[in-house]
């Protein structure tokens, strides 16, 4: 019975349901709130019965009841699978089954609440409302909160796919011949549980099968590429005051506790020792905004042949760089310019526990097919926390992306070396002197009412990056004529997939 | 027995069971088993073990049915002959009582008489309207055991014990799946609580979907790139439903006797549905009701039980019959067997029938279940997922019927329908030993937490007459 005090603070009250029922027990329907104790010691748990001595937790075979039926003490409600064999599970008290909580199929922890029983009818809905804004796990729970918090956040899972990834929804069902012109979705039978699982919506994936048939890999990979978009939106050295400290998590967020004192996992005090360091170097910002319909354009054309937008900004950086070799320059010990003979750009990137950059190497001499595999490849290893110390600590140029959360504008910290750590040994700890002169801090890409050139009202697609160099080997001069390059090969992009 | 025997064969010897059916899908079920062993990584895992990537050459494993088909055909032919069973070539057709012409197409006949004669002339796929077969892209059993090719995506039509088998292969070989089923309820033939947990096992987490309560109206084979084409029709309202598109359907709607060109005609003999009547002993009867003397039939042409071992079983009792002795066999003490991974096999009356059975004859029914979790050798194995259940009389230790899913099921039903077969009550069977640890010990267990009110009985009872 003790989650019926958590399930409080969520409990919205149900003061429209008390007056949805005028005629029932008038002393309990007051709408006064503070009542509110007394009617929820009336809707009980069902919890999951430890049904041996080795059980610590049972799946819901069948529920004999369903939701609404009537109950009594000592009836059959649901059959639980143990780790011995299924079991009838009984109720101890009369009432109504308000709500179930577990579906058949799902597993629950001994203990915790599988359904929701009332003692009367009335209760029935209330008891609905409490199972949904409720349940087991707490980040469920989280999601429910109105805002997110000023202290590290606890973040909401990545949103879906669909929303996340840049926007141009493909209507992809109309390239398959047989489907009507796109009215019929032709997907196989492992390709909609995947899609079900993966919360991925058929009707934006595109077809690679047979006669433009959705197999699983397309769902994976659209449900790859929506990942891989939030992914790269960590900005590790993002200042304090910015709304979000800590980026989306690939793996989905533990419940975190207010009030509770959680010390560094050894990552998060490299990252922390090296943002402090990053005050001795002096920096200054520039920042430019960039019509990007010309890049939609083409994302939206090779899309298909597995580019992501990551990998078409890292080349387009590279190669504005190639131009501009002092903005890929640093200062090593206070006294030279240090030229780096390769391009390699470094994206940040958001991974369980902290953040790591993996590189890609010579973006400017890659094409973009093989760096946007180059870049699945890098980033299936940095969730595996396979990467290796030359794969992530290379980088001459860092790339930063929060678009994906709508972030308009902000400012990057540069590096001061690089933030590697492996968690699997934990002796790795790699911090070196600075290779890098500048990052770049690239926001969302929306649309914009422009003032045209014939001196008209139109709309653009425009995004605000925001590059912090040090001003010990960039002066403000060179950092604004790379942008400008950079905004040149972005609004006319056809020289990214040569 | 000391009879003269002559066999009438007008295609290869072995029939249905040994070319296209039992022989050849078992062979293939058993690739199939390896082949979802030794890919199930994390199963692997568990006891220890890691594969490199196992793979398979499907020419291979069509082979190995073939020759294993081949070998049994051969096996049984000398055997025949070795015991003087002459085997006689060409298409029979009844001429009247005890007489009977026989001949190859295209040559002169040759008519014989006996003093009996047994109709076993067995069934074929049965194909509904609408659904046009072509061998390739949509086929048959017949067509699927000879495994020209593994398709992307399958269309299953119907998803009784056939379309459940084909479905295992076909999984475990790379496909995809898709059921199509007329009744509500995937697996219709099965005792409902075991369709329910072979669905969670076999169709859910396997690369399966379905379509229930549709027939599928029309099937139109691959043509010029297009895909074969299912037009769904809601099995009720008769109103179009959906149209699936896939690489090729198997139709397993079930058989249909193979009973034309016998001549049954020559003696007054009305097929119903295609089946040849019979009553309990196996005596063929006619039209008016009476029965023909010397004319037997058994087997799927006489539709009692479409099983093999059943049709062997019918053909032992008719000879007992023939020598002089009565002998009826008692159907329900047959067990039938569907060879997926796990197996899944039972004996007597489902749970509905059981219950069905107990208010028409006012008696009470009792249940005994136990999960092979339980079970020492089946989780040695690491395959602790199935089901066993017992449903039998309380008031005299009766068993109606056994059901059981898991491993080996196929096997370890037979204690259950040995002990039907014989009346054998639970009272007496419960103090029967079965050595440990083996899966054995499941049917053990259902046994022993049986409760029964009568005690051990003196003497064995007569077998139940169907």
């Amino acid at each position: 019975m003790a989650g019926l005090l958590n399930i409080g603070t969520t409990f919205i009250p149900s003061s429209s349901n008390l007056l949805r029922n005028p005629n029932s027990l008038p002393s309990l329907r007051t709408n006064n709130p503070s009542n509110k104790t007394l009617i929820q010691a009336k809707i009980r748990e069902i919890f999951m019965p430890a049904l041996s001595s080795t059980m610590t937790e049972g799946k819901i075979v069948s529920w004999v009841k369903s939701e609404g039926d009537k109950l009594s003490k000592g009836e059959s409600v649901v059959v639980v699978e143990s780790d011995k064999a299924d079991m009838d599970v009984e109720t101890f008290y009369d009432g109504y089954l308000a709500a179930i909580m577990v579906e058949e199929g799902g597993v629950a922890a001994v203990g915790s609440a599988i359904a929701l029983l009332a003692e009367t009818e009335d209760e029935i809905s209330e008891a609905r409302s409490k199972a949904n804004s409720s349940s087991p796990s707490a980040v469920v729970a989280e999601t429910k909160m109105e805002k997110p918090q000023e202290t590290v956040a606890s973040i909401p899972p990545p949103p879906s796919p669909v929303k996340v990834s840049v926007p141009i929804a493909v209507s992809a069902s109309s390239i398959h011949p047989a489907s009507e012109g796109g009215k019929r979705i032709v997907a196989s039978p492992y390709a909609k549980k995947l899609a079900k699982d993966l919360k991925v919506d058929l009707g934006s994936v595109v077809g690679s099968g047979p006669m433009g048939r959705i197999v699983a890999k397309d769902v994976e990979a659209a449900a790859a590429a929506a990942a891989a978009v939030v992914v790269s939106g960590a900005a590790p050295e993002s200042p304090k005051p910015v709304a979000q400290s800590a980026p989306a998590k690939v793996s989905g967020s533990p419940g975190i506790e207010l009030g509770s004192v959680v010390p560094f996992t050894t990552m998060q005090g490299a990252v922390s020792r090296n943002m402090v360091e990053s005050l001795n170097v002096p920096t200054f910002r520039v920042g430019y905004t960039i019509t990007t319909d010309a890049l939609d354009a083409l994302y939206k054309k090779i899309k298909s042949k597995g580019v992501t937008m990551t990998a078409l900004l890292a080349k387009a950086t590279a190669l504005a760089l190639a131009k501009h070799p002092v903005v890929n320059s640093s200062c090593r010990d206070g006294n030279s310019f240090t030229y780096n003979s390769s391009i390699n750009i470094a994206v940040a990137v958001a991974i369980d526990g902290g953040l790591i950059t993996p590189v890609l190497q010579d973006a400017d001499k890659v094409d973009i097919y093989t760096l946007s595999r180059k870049w699945k490849e890098l980033v299936d290893k940095a969730r595996a926390k396979q990467l290796q110390p030359h794969e992530y600590n290379t980088g001459t140029f860092t790339l930063s992306n929060l678009g994906m959360f709508g972030v308009d504008r902000f400012d990057a910290i540069l590096p001061p070396g690089t933030v590697s750590y492996s968690t699997s040994n934990s002796e790795l700890l790699t911090l070196q002197r600075s290779l890098q002169g500048a990052i770049m801090a690239v926001g969302a890409s929306q649309p914009s009412v422009v003032a045209t050139k014939d001196g008209r009202i139109g709309m653009k697609s425009q995004m605000q990056v925001n590059v912090t160099a040090d001003h010990r080997v960039i002066y403000g001069a060179d950092l604004a004529s790379f942008l400008q390059t950079l905004a040149k090969i972005i609004e006319d992009p056809k020289d990214l997939t040569l | 027995m000391g009879l003269k025997t002559a066999i009438i064969e007008g295609d290869v010897v072995g029939g249905t069971c040994v070319n296209r059916g039992c022989v050849p899908s078992k062979a293939l079920l058993a690739v199939s088993g390896r082949m979802r062993e030794l890919q199930s990584e994390h199963h692997l895992k568990a006891l220890g073990l890691q594969v490199a990537a196992a793979g398979y050459d499907r020419q291979g494993v069509a082979d190995h049915a073939n020759n294993l088909a081949s070998k049994i055909r051969n096996n049984l032919t000398n055997s025949m002959k070795a015991i003087g069973v002459d085997i006689l070539t060409g298409v029979g057709t009844i001429l009247g009582p005890q007489k009977v012409k026989y001949g190859k197409v295209g040559f002169s006949d040759n008519v014989i008489t006996a003093k009996d004669i047994i109709i076993a002339t067995g069934s074929v796929p049965f194909v509904p309207k609408g659904i046009e077969i072509d061998g390739k892209t949509v086929i048959t059993s017949d067509h699927a055991l000879k495994l020209e090719f593994v398709p992307d995506w399958i269309a299953i039509v119907g998803s009784g014990y056939i379309g459940l088998e084909f479905s295992d292969v076909y999984t475990a070989l790379g496909s995809e799946v898709t059921f199509v089923e007329a009744l509500d309820q995937l697996m219709p033939g099965f005792d409902p609580e075991i369709g329910k947990l072979a669905q969670r096992v076999l169709i859910n987490p396997r690369k399966i979907d379905y379509h229930t309560g549709v027939f599928a109206s029309k099937i139109t084979p691959a043509k010029d790139g297009k895909p074969v084409t299912i037009e769904l029709i809601d099995a009720k309202t008769k109103e179009p439903k959906d149209t699936l598109e896939v690489d090729a359907a198997l139709i397993a709607t079930g058989r249909a006797p193979f009973t034309k060109g016998l001549g049954l005609e020559n003696i007054n003999v009305a097929t119903q549905r295609g089946f040849v009547p019979v009553d309990e002993r196996m005596r063929v009867i006619d039209a008016d009701g009476n029965l023909v003397p010397h004319l037997y039939c058994i087997g799927d042409a006489n539709g009692k039980m479409m099983l093999a071992h059943a049709a062997s079983a019918q053909g032992i009792s008719v000879i007992e019959h023939v020598c002089g002795k009565d002998h009826v066999l008692n159907h329900l003490s047959i067990p039938a067997a569907c060879f997926t991974h796990p197996e899944i096999s039972m004996v007597g009356l489902t749970e509905p029938q059981a219950r069905e059975k107990a208010k028409k004859e006012g008696f009470e029914i009792s249940l005994a279940k136990t999960s092979f979790k339980a079970n020492t050798k089946a989780l040695a194995e690491n395959e602790g997922e199935g089901l066993a259940k017992l449903i039998y009389r309380p008031d005299n230790g009766e068993i109606l019927g056994v059901h059981i899913f898991g491993l080996h099921a196929a096997d370890l039903i037979h204690e259950a329908s040995n002990a039907i077969a014989l009346g054998t009550r639970i009272q007496d069977i419960k103090f029967a030993v079965h050595a440990h640890p083996t899966l054995s010990e499941v049917l053990d267990e259902l046994f022993k937490s049986a409760k029964v009110s009568a005690s051990v009985s003196s003497q064995i009872s007569e077998p139940v007459a169907v």
